[in-house]
């Protein structure tokens, strides 16, 4: 095999890692609102993500700097192309990371309602706005000769790619219910897991029809396969869930989120960014990518990494294992984070 | 829609680039990029210099059982992840900058570049960010040693994200290991290991390692001095104290030293930086270093100045009289070796940034070591100016990295990669001024508000102090809950 299909691979790899991981974090921190009724409530929904969500976020690091360094064109050409809703995307990270880490920082209802609000946006925006990019690759976008993207934002907002966006929303929040039914106990369990079935129906209606769409507009066999391989994993994940079944579910859901990354992925091979203006101007993996040299170097370095990373992310899952439950979370719920002791934080003058 | 100049390497580019007034898109996106960055190297060597001081205390923690040493690693540490939050954060915004400002830039060296950037995040983000989790939710459920093994992978992470960084970097103030492709018009990679092992990324990166725990010694300096001041729990804020002054002294001394061999290899490899970092117009053999200056830097005349004989001849080339070249002569030089074109960088700003981040960072040397000196028992003087003097002195070392960046990157213009891109080439060609500008707008405002939070937060997370004696973490991985945390 080429290199250069071992690294279409491996950067579909990298996708599907951070949709499947960073997935069901940015669910969480949709349902937030929904889910978390009271203060506890809501800070058992944030510790359930609260030690991976760094973590699951260098996915997305590693995949940028794994296309810059093996398509250098198709980095140069996306990122400049795509320059408003990564702009968004960047602030809405910005805003969902600096939350989580100072919600539980000051004692004060409005302050916590304030980086609640941060959370919610900073998770709903990114999980739609991936999938409008995704539609968009899978699409193609207006290339000209020079590789550079020349059509505006607004041509971005295609009806095709807004349905791959409520798409990844719609999977996303799905995944973060099926994980929270997964990692909590008691009322929250019981509310994300009736809610996942209902979240379960409507997610089966968008993404089938996005695949379907995809596959009307770009046959491909083994996307198809695929398709129809993620269509069955959710139907059969929103089943589990209805059954309680809750690993079940959750492997369901994951499931059809990779399967339907990579379907979009063999979809697109070889290309890696069609051009709708001529076909000649497309990206490929060829025409796109680093040398033989590079592509060489870059595969020795991931393949002693990756499982190595795998191993000690896979640990963290493990260790932090445990269902968290309402009442392991203390009345004065705003204690900071990181074992304080409540005087301490509380001096007169603060 | 195309450069005439486009199939001459290595123009490329620069087809489209509409106007606001007098700004163009590549004003902008060089605003942005020194914005941004400089903002994420505030965070950067406070998460790298901290995180290994942190790690210090628990392991000595661990090692004597003594409750003071707990309750430091939990007050910095709680300090170190408010400081880790925003480096995150503000990273992510660089990674994708280079695709979305500086298109062309990384088409053209992205064989080369990309490689070092993603094997940071490969092998030290991950690292970074899963073990630092393991560490702040882990306090109750991991084997003591297994904890603090945790934190000194998160210390670890931060120096190979480091060392892959300035070797990115390094490479654009001095290419090796490539060979330029004109038919595709990019560099391509020939040689890894050269560009793993480019001296200028050897330098730089100890001359940041120093520099990093100068900036985070000043700032456990600054803390203690906050609590010493008003005489609390100086069980903790004392020994905290100690170390910072000692980590400050002897990085500081490393900077120097550092700082020097960075100043020759620099000239070696870029004659025009050091010319411009003193504004030293004419080759001149036995070149002194000026202190200040009064004058027109650009006009050629000086109207007065400081000056110590010979300094830079002796700091660029380690001979007294030794020969430094001048921005006129190189300037020549090269309009004759690649023709007509300015390559002076800006040198008033080449020429106070170098001064000021040496300024800077031996003033906080100074202060460390008075505050060591002052420290050693209770006097009068400490209350009227030790303390806030140590208090202060917390912004110097942020400001030297912030000019020393100013100079490292300005002193290179009008390069992007040294002698083989031109930054005016390295822009994106169809983005336009427009989107540059709101990026630029949103990114400015956004960080300032972040800035006031932040701040806001570090005071308040200061002010409350050391936890008092609290229970020990469970002696071996109980499985609590997880409790607390956000
Ligand atoms: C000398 C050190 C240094 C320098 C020059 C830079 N960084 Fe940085 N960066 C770090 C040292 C660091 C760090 C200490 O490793 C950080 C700070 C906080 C953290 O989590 O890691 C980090 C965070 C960080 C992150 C977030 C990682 C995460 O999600 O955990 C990204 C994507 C980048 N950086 C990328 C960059 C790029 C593209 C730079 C060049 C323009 C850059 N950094 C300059
Ligand atoms: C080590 C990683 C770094 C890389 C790869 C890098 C790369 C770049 C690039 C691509 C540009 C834009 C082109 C240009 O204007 O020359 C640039 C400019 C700049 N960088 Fe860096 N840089 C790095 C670190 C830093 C840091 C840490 C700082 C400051 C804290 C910094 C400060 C600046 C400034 C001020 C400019 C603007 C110079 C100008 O445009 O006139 N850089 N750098
Ligand atoms: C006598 C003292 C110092 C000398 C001689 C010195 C020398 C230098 C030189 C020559 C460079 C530019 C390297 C290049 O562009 O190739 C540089 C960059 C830099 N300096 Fe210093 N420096 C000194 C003190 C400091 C101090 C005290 C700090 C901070 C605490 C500091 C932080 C930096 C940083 C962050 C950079 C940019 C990164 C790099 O290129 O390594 N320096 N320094």
């Amino acid at each position: 095999m080429q290199l250069t299909t071992v690294w279409f691979g491996l950067i579909a790899i990298l996708w599907c890692g951070y949709f499947l991981l960073e997935g069901f974090d940015f669910g969480v921190g949709v349902l937030l609102p929904v889910i978390g009724r009271t203060e506890r409530q809501r800070r058992v929904l944030i510790n359930t993500i609260g030690p991976v969500w760094d973590g699951n976020e260098v996915w997305l690091v590693v995949a940028g700097g794994a296309t810059f360094a093996a398509f250098p064109e198709w980095y140069a050409t996306l990122f400049s192309g795509f320059y408003l809703p990564l702009l968004l995307i960047l602030l809405a990270l910005i805003v969902r990371g600096v939350a989580f880490e100072y919600r539980g920082k000051v004692d004060s209802a409005a302050w916590r309602r304030r980086w609640d609000i941060g959370i919610f946006v900073g998770s709903a925006v990114p999980a739609f706005l991936w999938g409008v990019a995704f539609g968009n690759i899978v699409r193609g976008v207006r290339l000209d000769a020079d590789h550079e993207y020349v059509g505006s934002f607004v041509d971005l907002l295609n009806p095709y790619a807004l349905l791959g966006g409520i798409t990844t929303l719609a999977l996303f929040t799905l995944h973060g219910a099926v994980f929270l039914a997964l990692k909590t106990d008691g009322e929250v369990r019981a509310r994300a897991g009736a809610l996942a079935v209902r979240l379960g129906l409507a997610a089966l209606l968008v993404a089938g029809g996005f695949l379907s769409w995809t596959q009307w507009m770009r046959t491909d066999l083994t996307g198809a396969v695929l398709s129809a391989a993620a269509a069955a994993s959710l139907a059969g994940g929103v089943g589990a869930a209805k059954l309680r079944r809750e690993g079940w579910a959750f492997v369901g859901t994951a499931a059809a989120i990779v399967l339907a990354t990579v379907a979009l992925f063999a979809t697109l091979f070889p290309e890696v960014l069609p051009s709708t203006v001529a076909a000649a101007n497309s990206l490929t993996v060829h025409n796109a990518s680093a040398t033989p040299y590079t592509l060489k170097i870059m595969t020795w370095v991931a393949a002693f990494c990756t499982p190595v990373v795998l191993a000690y992310q896979g640990w963290t899952y493990w260790v932090f294992r445990r269902r968290l439950r309402v009442e392991d979370i203390p009345q004065a719920a705003a204690e900071p984070a990181g074992g304080q002791t409540e005087a301490a934080v509380r001096q007169p003058g603060l | 829609m195309t450069c005439p100049f486009r199939d001459l390497w290595p123009l490329r580019g620069g087809g489209e680039i509409t106007r606001l007034g007098d700004v163009d898109a590549l004003d902008l996106a060089r605003w942005q990029f020194a914005v941004t960055t400089l903002y994420h190297f505030i965070f950067v060597p406070i998460t790298i210099g901290l995180s290994a001081l942190v790690a210090v205390l628990q392991t000595v923690w661990l090692r004597t059982g003594k409750s003071e040493y707990l309750r430091a690693t939990k007050f910095f540490g709680k300090l170190f992840l408010i400081n880790f939050a925003m480096g995150v954060v503000t990273g992510i915004v660089q990674e994708f900058q280079f695709g979305m400002n500086w298109s062309n830039y990384s088409r053209f060296v992205g064989d080369i570049f990309g490689a070092p950037l993603a094997i940071e995040g490969l092998l030290a983000f991950f690292l970074e960010s899963t073990f630092l989790g393991l560490w702040m939710f882990g306090w109750e459920r991991l084997p003591r040693r297994v904890h603090l093994a945790c934190i000194w992978l998160v210390a670890i992470g931060t120096q190979l994200s480091a060392y892959f960084i300035l070797a990115a970097n390094a490479w654009m103030q001095h290419p090796v290991g490539y060979r330029i492709n004109a038919e595709r018009g990019r560099a391509e990679l020939t040689d890894f290991v050269a560009v793993l092992t480019n001296s200028t990324a050897l330098v730089a990166y100890a001359h940041t390692f120093m520099a990093c725990f100068v900036t985070a010694g000043a700032f456990m300096l600054a803390v203690a001095g906050w609590h010493l001041r008003r005489r609390n729990q100086p069980e903790v804020f004392r020994p905290a104290l100690r170390l910072a002054g000692w980590v400050v002294l002897v990085a500081g001394l490393g900077v120097v030293v550092t700082g020097d061999l960075q100043a020759r290899v620099m000239t070696d490899q870029q004659p025009m930086k050091m010319a411009a970092a003193e504004a030293l117009y004419s080759t001149t053999d036995g070149a002194s270093f000026s202190l200040f200056t009064v004058g027109s830097l650009d006009g050629h005349e000086e109207l007065f100045s400081i000056r110590v004989p010979k300094l830079l001849s002796l700091m660029a080339t380690t001979s007294p009289d030794g020969r430094v070249e001048g921005v006129d002569n190189l300037q020549a030089a090269y309009a004759a070796q690649l023709g007509p074109g300015d390559y002076r960088p800006l040198i008033p700003v080449t020429y106070w940034s170098f001064r000021l981040m040496i300024g800077f960072g031996v003033l906080a040397m100074l202060v460390a070591a008075l505050t060591l000196w002052h420290a050693r028992r209770e006097r009068p003087r400490l209350a009227r100016w030790v303390w806030p003097a140590a208090i202060w002195a917390v912004a110097l070392p942020l400001l030297a990295n912030s000019t020393g960046w100013i100079f490292t990157e300005m002193g290179r213009q009008p390069w992007t990669v040294f002698g083989v891109l031109k930054t005016a080439d390295s822009v994106s060609p169809e983005v336009g001024v427009a989107d540059v500008a709101l990026s630029l707008g949103v990114f400015t405002v956004l960080y300032g508000i972040l800035a006031v939070i932040e701040l806001l937060l570090m005071v308040r997370y200061v002010r409350a102090g050391a936890p008092e004696e609290e229970q020990r973490p469970a002696e071996d991985g109980v499985d609590r809950p997880l409790a607390f945390a956000y």
